[in-house]
């Protein structure tokens, strides 16, 4: 067997080793064994690679893998739960900007030995212009998500992005007609790196975890297109493969917000459509506030307790605060359940992720049909840093934003406390009629702050 | 290899990927998102080869890149689904007993 031959049946193995993995990743009793046996598959991949004849010297290589290995180990060991949606994105702008440079340089290779074909200069621009777009959007959603960047957009943007998309063809066109030129390369990548950040600039809040899946699914297409520049089978299966299960995600998070995927990337927020009905209208007279000791004593006889998190859970790291109130409530022989909206957070299984974090069995995390006919058996509700996917006007207003988006019924609970700063609007950006319901009463104030004092309360 | 088996297998994976996919929890959608990302890393096999072909200044530095990026893309991304799924571990025996008894 030649060398070749052995990287060859290396790489098959890889390949299966992550068709196996992927697969044990979607159940929560095989998901660890399934993650490292990916990382097993990633091993092998490497060792084969090193056997390559290609490869004349290995200094270069090697203080590529130390660094990465030793920054990649130092953001995932670092990272706080929270962040956990920065760090995603990230990685995935990595993914693609490491598609886009490799694609690059084997192409300045071919060119440069004059070597050539069609096959690699249509896959080279599909890499160029898809890593571009992952690195760019990746970059910008990180900064979304810290909310270290508030811009989002002017006016026209979508008219200079069908320009820039339309260019983007263009250049495609010219680096397949005119290999020889590797400018029209770099000019291709410079659009598409132009259009990630335009694209995600206008996309903020809630539309988040569909951002995040439709990254990661690029990131893998890129990998996939640099296989093709390759002639790499490995690349074409694995990146094809993370494709597939990204965008499945993204339409799960789209069912999940009653949107198309087109309406999200593409249309401006819904805030920019939601003038119809006055806040004060909704709100004046009939929002009742009430105080943590209040919130205590009804807790104090109920029987079933539903948690509704949101993202305000995520920002105020109210996470094990809710923990001790949930081992407070159940020594006291109340049942308690969290209520698990499918895009509450930032990113596809932010809450799950949260919530696991403070050592709160999964098995009490219920999904949104299997909860919803439950609320009318249950006492209380607890909505903390949750609004839009509580709003009744879903159902009841089908000129409101997010009409027709699934919603957690928490106003069929006999009390519901909402735990929330303010009465301002949620990401959809408009008014939600279940604050002023007659069940519903408003405890104003950090979440972390609100639940740490309800847990006193009742432990007096 | 030819065109059309690199896209035969292009889109045989496209079709096995949406079936390994099509069920998973919503309580491993974090997970699956990283852990997948690490695998969509694999492009660190192309960089490493371009880095060590010693081609010319440039794509060598181009592979370096590409090197270090995908490799913080893999070891990060698995090491931290891996941290993310230890934590759903903690109360897997609680749950197996519950099942069996």
């Amino acid at each position: 067997m030649s060398r070749g031959d052995l990287i060859d049946v290396g790489y098959l193995v890889a390949a299966v080793f992550f068709i196996v993995g992927l697969k044990g990743l979607g159940k929560p009793r095989t998901a660890r064994r399934g993650n490292l046996l990916g990382a097993s598959g990633m091993l092998l991949a490497v060792l084969v690679t090193l056997l390559d004849q290609a490869i004349v010297s290995y200094w270069v290589l090697l203080a590529g893998l130390a660094a990465g290995a030793a920054i990649g180990g130092v953001l995932a060991v670092r990272v706080q739960m929270t962040s956990m949606p920065e760090l995603v994105a990230l990685f995935n702008g990595f993914g693609g900007a490491a598609s886009v440079l490799v694609a690059t340089a084997s192409f300045i290779e071919v060119t440069d030995l004059g070597v050539v074909d069609d096959q690699v200069s249509v896959a080279a621009s599909a890499t160029g212009v898809i890593g571009a777009v992952t690195l760019t959007g990746s970059v910008i959603a990180f900064f979304k998500l810290k909310e270290s960047l508030k811009w989002s957009g002017f006016n026209g943007i979508r008219t200079v992005n069908a320009a820039l998309a339309i260019s983007a063809i263009v250049f495609s066109i010219l680096v397949v007609t005119d290999p020889m030129n590797t400018t029209w390369l770099w000019a291709l990548v410079a659009v598409g790196a132009l259009l990630g950040v335009l694209v995600v600039v206008p996309i903020g809040g809630a539309d988040m975890p569909v951002v995040i899946a439709l990254l990661n699914s690029l990131s893998g297409l890129a990998a996939s297109a640099t296989g093709f520049v390759l002639d790499n089978t490995l690349l074409i299966i694995a990146g094809s493969l993370v494709g597939a299960s990204g965008l499945i995600l993204t339409q799960i998070m789209c069912v999940a917000m009653n949107r198309r995927a087109v309406d999200v990337i593409f249309s401006a927020s819904p805030a920019a459509s939601a003038g119809s009905i006055d806040a004060d209208d909704v709100y004046a007279g009939k929002v009742t506030s009430t105080s943590a000791d209040e919130v205590a004593m009804i807790l104090d006889t109920a029987g079933r307790v539903v948690i509704v998190p949101g993202y305000g859970l995520a920002v105020a790291q109210a996470q094990h605060a809710v923990r001790e109130l949930t081992k407070v409530l159940e020594a006291n022989g109340t049942e308690v359940v969290f209520a698990i909206h499918p895009v509450a957070g930032r990113m596809p299984g932010h809450m799950n992720v949260l919530l696991a974090e403070a050592e709160i069995d999964y098995e009490q995390l219920i999904e949104m049909d299997e909860v919803n006919p439950t609320f009318a058996q249950t006492d209380v509700a607890i909505v903390l840093g949750a609004n839009d996917v509580v709003n009744p006007l879903a159902k009841t207003d089908p000129d409101s934003p997010i009409a027709g988006m699934p919603i957690l019924d928490v106003d069929q609970a006999q009390t519901v406390v909402v735990i929330k700063r303010s009465l301002s609007p949620g990401f959809a950006g408009i008014p939600n009629p279940l604050f002023a319901a007659d069940n519903a009463v408003m405890l104003f104030g950090d979440g972390k702050k609100a639940i740490t004092d309800i847990t006193k309360a009742l432990g007096d | 290899m030819t065109l059309i088996l690199a896209f035969t297998l292009f889109v045989l994976a496209v079709f096995l990927g949406v079936e390994l996919i099509s069920k998973v929890p919503p309580t491993l959608h974090t997970p699956l998102m990283s852990g997948s990302n690490a695998i969509s890393g694999i492009t660190l096999i192309g960089a490493l080869v371009s880095a060590g072909s010693d081609h010319s200044t440039l794509t060598t530095l181009l592979a370096f890149g590409a090197v270090t990026l995908a490799t913080i893309n893999v070891v990060g991304g698995f090491l931290v689904t891996n941290r993310m799924l230890s934590m759903f571990a903690t109360r897997r025996p609680v749950e197996k007993t519950g099942d069996e008894t």
